[in-house]
C-alpha cells in the first residue's frame, strides 16, 4: 500500500506492506540509518524517534500509522547546522561512547522536554528507559539537565 | 603519501612491535622441567604487563595517508568500540607528527591495506599496546616529511621547524601535504628521539572524543549501517537449544512467502534472502524446523557438570603451606555467578558481496584478520582476495571476538551472486552469544592471634574465557595449562598473607562461553573481596586498616596501598551502617591497574540501591583523563548490572531470556547520580583502562548489604528477601 508522511519535514511516500515497521522504511527505504535496530521488541528504545512530536519506538510501529503524519528522526533533531539543546548538551558533557544507542536516547530527552521542559531526577528516571549497554547514564542525566537549562535559555 | 607506495627494504624498521606470544612461547617451552612454577611466574607478567603489539604492516607509510588539503588519516588495526581509542591514538599522533588534533582523521584499516592486527581489539590494550609505537611512526614520518620539504624548499632539513602541519624555515613555508606529494621514495628515515611527554599539547589532556559529533549526529558508520549496491537482506536460523544440530526443515511455505529471493540450506544453519529484511524474517518465521537434541540441559545439570573438584586443574598462585581441611578454626565461604550475556545494543550482522572470486566484507569486528582467516577458509578463496572492512562497533565487550556470521553473509552473497546483508535477531544474539561463563568459587581463610590473615584460598571454577577462543591457538592452552582468561583477578593480591594460593577448575561448557568485559575479574573479586570483608568483621577490624596491613613493600603493592588508602580518604569511608545505609570497601588489580571503589547503599523494601561511587584508578599515563573516567563510570554502572540485575538461565536445554526487560539490566533510575573518580599516575605509561575498574563494584555493593542486613549475599546477581 502506499504511505505518505513527512520525514523531516519533507514529504515522503513509500509503496510498502502496511505492517512493515517505520524504522525499516525510515533505515533501508529513506536511507536514514541514524535510527537504530537494536531488538525489534520495542525492549531497547534504540529505535526511538518522533511521530507527530511523540518518541515511539519505531521497530515496532507499523508504517500504516504514520499516514499523514510528521515523522522526525535524529537527522532532522537539528535545525541544519544548530544543534537541539539535547545535541548540545551531549556534546558538552561527552555522552556517547561506542554510540550506537544514542540517537535513540537524544530522541527520547527531546520529547520528554517538550511535556516537562525542567524535569527532575525521578522525571528522567520514570520517562528515560532505553538501554545504553556502554552504561553512559551517568553523564546522560547530566546532560539532560543541561539541555533543560540550553533549551530555556533559547525561549 | 600514498600508501600503495611500498617502502623500500633498507629502510624497514621494526619499532616496538613484535611477538609477544613468541617471547613467552620460547620461556616456557624451554623450561619444561619446572613447567609449572614456570607458568605461574607466566601468569604474574600476564598480570602486571601489557602485551605487546603483534600485527603486520609496520611500516610508518602505511599507517599513515595525506590527503590534498593536508589532513592526515590514520589507518588504525584497532577498531573505535567505544573507548575513545581512535581519540588517543589522534593525539599521540597530532603530538609527534607536529598537527592539530582536528587534522586527523582515524580510520580503521581494511585487510587489503596490508595492516592486520595479530589479535584482537580487546583486553583494553589499544591506547596501552600503541602508545609507543604510534610515537615512533609518527615522528618518523615527521622526520621524512622534513626531508622531502627541504629538497623542495632548497633548505637544510635541520633548520625546518614544524607546527600545526605546516613545515617553515628562512621565511618560507610549506603544508605537508604540498612536501610529500609525488613523493616516490618512500625510504624511511632512523627514528628521532620521540619529545618528552610533558611537552605534548594533546596527550594528557581531556580532548574531546573526535568521534563526538557522528555520534550526535546520527552518522551511518557502523556495522549494520553499512550497504552495498544492489544489495538483498537476510535472515538465518541457527540451534535454539544447548547442543543441538539442524535434523531437517520444510522450507515449502517460506518460500511461497513475498519477497523471498533463495532458501539456503547449509551445514548447520538455514538462510533466507530476500527482498528486505522484514521480509526476511517473516520467511524464517516460517519455516519448520526438526532439531537433533542430544542431551536437555537445565540450570541444575549445568551446575553439578561446573564446579570446583571437576574438570582441569591447575595452581595458579602459590606462596607458602596449604590450609588443613580439618583445622576448625578455617573459615569457608562458597560464591557463584551466573551466565552473562554481552547485550551489545547493535546486533550482529554482516554485508557480504562475493564475486570474481573477490570478497568484501563489512562488519562490526575486534578481529579483522581472524574474519579474514575463516571467510577465505569457508569459501575456499585465497587470503589475499578477501578485503575485510571493520567499522565503528555498536559495542563490543568481547561479543565481536566471534564473527561466524560473517562466513553465513558471505556464503549467501556467493549463492545469489549479489550483495547481502545480515542481521542477527536478538533472539539470536540472546541464544546465540558467546556467554560470560558461570563460575562457582570457595574462598577460605584463617585467621592469627593478631586477627591478620595467616591464610587465604581462592578456588574456583569457570568454563572457557580464553581456551578454545579464536584468539589464542590451541596450543596456547595446553602452555599456559590453565584459562588466562577465567584467571584474571582470580589470585591473591594481598603478598604479604604467609600463605596465599588460588587454584582453577576448568571446564568447556556444552555452549560457547569467551570473553566478556573484565573476564574472571569481576566474579573473582566478587568472591575474594567478600571474603576479605567477612574477615576484618571477624576481625573486629576496619575492613581499610584490615586490607592494608596484608600488602607488602614491593613497588606494586604500594601503588595497590595508594588506591586502597585515597578511596578511604576520598569517601570518607565509615564501616558503620546509619538506619538502611551503609558504605561498602573493595579493591582490586586487573592488568597492572590498581582500582579500589567506595560504594554508598541504600536497602529499601529489599531492594539494594547504589547510591553514590567513589572510585580512586591508578591507569598510569592517562592519555586522554576524560575518557579514562569515562570507562571508570561505564565500568561501574555496567558492573551493577552484573551484580544486581543480569542473569541467564538453562532452561529445558535452552538458554533464557531471549529479550531485554525479561535479560535485567541496569536502567538509568538504577545508576548511581554521583560518581567520584580520582586518577593515580602510578607508573609512566597508559595501562588498559577499559576493564580494571568492573573489579570491585561487586564486592564492594555486597559488603554494603552486609553492614546494613546483616546478610552476607555470595551469588550474583545478589537478591535480598
Amino acid at each position: 500500500m502506499k504511505i505518505t508522511f513527512t520525514i523531516n519535514g519533507k514529504p515522503a511516500t513509500v509503496d510498502v506492506d502496511g505492517h512493515t515497521p517505520l524504522l525499516w522504511v525510515v533505515r533501508d527505504m529513506l536511507n536514514l540509518k541514524g535510527t537504530k535496530f537494536g531488538c525489534g521488541k520495542a525492549a531497547c528504545g534504540a529505535c526511538t524517534l518522533h511521530v507527530d512530536g511523540e518518541a515511539v519506538r519505531s521497530c515496532s510501529y507499523p508504517v500504516k500509522y504514520a499516514e499523514g503524519k510528521r515523522v522526525t528522526t535524529i537527522e532532522g533533531l537539528s535545525e541544519g547546522d544548530q544543534l537541539h539543546p539535547v545535541q548540545q548538551a551531549w556534546e558538552e558533557e561527552v555522552v556517547p561512547q561506542c554510540g550506537y544507542c544514542q540517537p535513540g536516547f537524544m530522541m527520547a530527552t527531546a520529547a520528554m522536554l517538550e511535556k516537562i521542559p525542567n524535569p527532575t531526577d525521578d522525571d528522567i528516571d520514570k520517562n528515560i528507559v532505553n538501554i545504553c549497554r556502554c552504561a553512559t547514564y551517568y553523564r546522560m542525566r547530566k546532560a539532560i539537565h543541561k539541555a533543560a537549562k540550553i533549551k530555556a535559555a533559547n525561549g | 603519501m600514498s600508501r600503495n607506495n611500498k617502502p623500500k627494504s633498507k629502510s624497514r624498521r621494526k619499532f616496538l612491535i613484535r611477538g609477544g606470544l613468541g617471547t613467552i612461547g620460547l620461556l616456557a617451552l624451554g623450561t619444561y622441567v619446572f613447567r609449572n612454577s614456570i607458568r605461574r611466574s607466566m601468569y604474574e607478567l600476564g598480570e602486571t604487563m601489557v602485551v605487546p603489539y603483534s600485527g603486520t604492516g609496520t611500516e610508518a607509510n602505511l599507517w599513515f595517508e595525506m590527503t590534498k588539503d593536508n589532513k592526515v588519516i590514520l589507518h588504525s588495526p584497532k577498531v573505535e568500540m567505544g573507548q575513545g581509542t581512535f581519540t588517543g591514538f589522534a593525539q599521540i599522533v597530532a603530538d609527534e607528527l607536529d598537527v592539530d588534533i582536528k587534522q586527523i582523521i582515524v580510520k580503521a584499516a581494511e585487510t587489503a591495506t596490508g595492516i592486520v592486527d595479530g589479535m584482537s581489539t580487546g583486553g583494553s590494550l589499544s591506547v596501552a599496546q600503541l602508545f609507543q609505537p604510534l610515537r615512533e611512526m609518527a615522528a618518523t614520518m615527521r622526520e621524512k616529511i622534513k626531508q622531502e620539504g627541504a629538497k623542495k624548499m632548497g633548505v637544510d632539513a635541520a633548520f625546518i621547524k614544524t607546527a600545526d602541519g605546516v613545515l617553515s624555515a628562512g621565511g618560507k613555508t610549506m603544508k605537508y601535504a604540498e612536501a610529500v606529494a609525488d613523493v616516490s621514495d618512500w625510504s624511511l628515515p632512523d627514528t628521532p628521539e620521540l619529545r618528552p611527554v610533558s611537552s605534548y599539547k594533546f596527550v594528557g589532556k581531556p580532548v574531546k572524543r573526535i568521534d563526538l559529533r557522528a555520534k550526535i549526529v546520527g552518522e551511518p558508520i557502523f556495522g549494520l549501517d553499512a550497504e552495498m549496491p544492489n544489495m538483498l537482506h537476510a535472515a538465518v536460523i541457527r540451534p535454539e537449544h544447548v547442543g543441538s544440530s539442524l535434523k531437517s526443515a520444510d522450507t515449502s511455505a517460506a518460500e511461497k512467502m513475498p519477497g523471498v529471493v533463495k532458501i539456503i540450506e547449509k551445514d548447520g544453519w538455514i538462510g533466507v534472502v530476500a527482498n528486505s529484511f522484514p521480509e526476511a524474517l517473516a520467511a524464517k518465521n516460517k519455516i519448520k524446523v526438526d532439531w537433533d537434541i542430544p542431551k536437555t540441559w537445565t540450570e541444575e545439570s549445568l551446575r553439578e557438570y561446573l564446579k570446583i573438584g571437576e574438570g582441569a586443574k591447575m595452581i595458579t598462585q602459590k606462596e607458602g603451606s596449604e590450609l588443613d581441611p580439618d583445622d576448625g578454626d578455617v573459615i569457608s565461604l562458597e560464591f557463584t555467578s551466573p551466565i552473562g550475556a554481552h547485550a551489545q545494543i547493535e546486533p550482529n550482522g554482516a554485508v557480504a558481496s562475493v564475486k570474481d572470486g573477490e570478497v568484501t566484507v563489512i562488519l562490526s569486528t575486534q578481529v579483522i584478520g581472524v574474519t579474514q582467516n575463516q571467510v577465505a577458509e569457508a569459501l575456499g578463496i585465497d587470503k589475499g582476495k578477501v578485503n575485510i572492512i571493520g567499522t565503528y562497533l555498536g559495542g563490543g565487550f568481547g561479543r565481536r571476538l566471534n564473527t561466524d556470521h560473517a562466513v553465513h553473509a558471505a556464503l549467501m552473497s556467493q549463492e545469489v551472486g549479489k550483495p547481502v546483508k545480515y542481521i542477527f535477531t536478538r533472539k539470536e544474539e540472546f541464544q546465540n552469544d558467546a556467554f560470560r561463563p558461570p563460575t562457582h568459587h570457595i574462598v577460605k581463610g584463617k585467621l592469627n592471634g593478631q586477627g591478620q590473615l595467616d591464610s587465604l584460598e581462592h578456588h574456583y571454577a569457570s568454563g572457557d574465557v580464553a581456551m578454545n577462543s579464536v584468539i589464542f591457538p590451541s596450543a596456547m592452552n595446553s602452555m599456559m595449562g590453565s584459562d588466562v582468561g577465567a584467571m584474571r583477578g582470580g589470585n591473591i593480591m594481598y603478598n604479604k598473607i604467609p600463605n596465599h594460593r588460588a587454584v582453577q577448575w576448568h571446564k568447556t561448557l556444552p555452549f560457547a562461553t569467551s570473553f566478556w568485559r573484565s573476564l574472571g575479574l569481576l566474579a573473582n573479586t566478587f568472591a575474594i573481596e567478600s571474603f576479605v570483608d567477612e574477615m576484618a568483621m571477624k576481625a573486629g577490624k576496619s575492613p581499610v586498616d584490615f586490607r592494608l596491613a596484608m600488602l607488602g613493600d614491593e613497588e606494586h603493592q604500594n601503588r595497590i596501598r595508594k588506591v586502597i588508602e585515597e578511596a578511604a580518604a576520598k569517601s570518607n569511608y565509615s564501616d558503620k551502617a546509619s538506619g538502611n545505609r551503609a558504605m561498602g570497601f573493595a579493591a582490586s588489580v586487573d592488568a597492572g591497574a590498581p582500582c579500589a571503589q567506595v560504594v554508598e547503599v541504600s536497602v529499601v523494601d529489599n531492594q539494594i540501591k547504589v547510591e553514590k561511587v567513589t572510585c580512586v584508578f591508578d591507569c598510569g599515563l592517562a592519555v586522554n583523563p576524560d575518557q579514562v573516567i569515562a570507562q571508570c563510570e561505564g565500568s561501574i554502572i555496567m558492573g551493577i548490572s552484573a551484580s544486581l540485575h543480569e542473569k541467564m538461565t538453562l532452561k529445558d536445554g535452552r538458554l533464557f531470556p531471549i529479550i531485554y526487560g525479561p535479560y535485567d539490566m541496569a536502567l538509568m533510575k538504577n545508576s548511581p547520580k554521583e560518581i567520584d573518580v580520582h586518577l593515580i599516575q602510578g607508573v609512566d605509561i597508559p595501562l588498559p583502562v577499559g576493564e580494571p575498574p568492573l573489579g570491585p563494584i561487586g564486592a564492594a555493593i555486597g559488603n554494603a548489604v552486609r553492614r546494613i542486613t546483616g546478610k552476607r549475599l555470595t551469588d550474583l546477581p545478589m537478591v535480598l528477601g
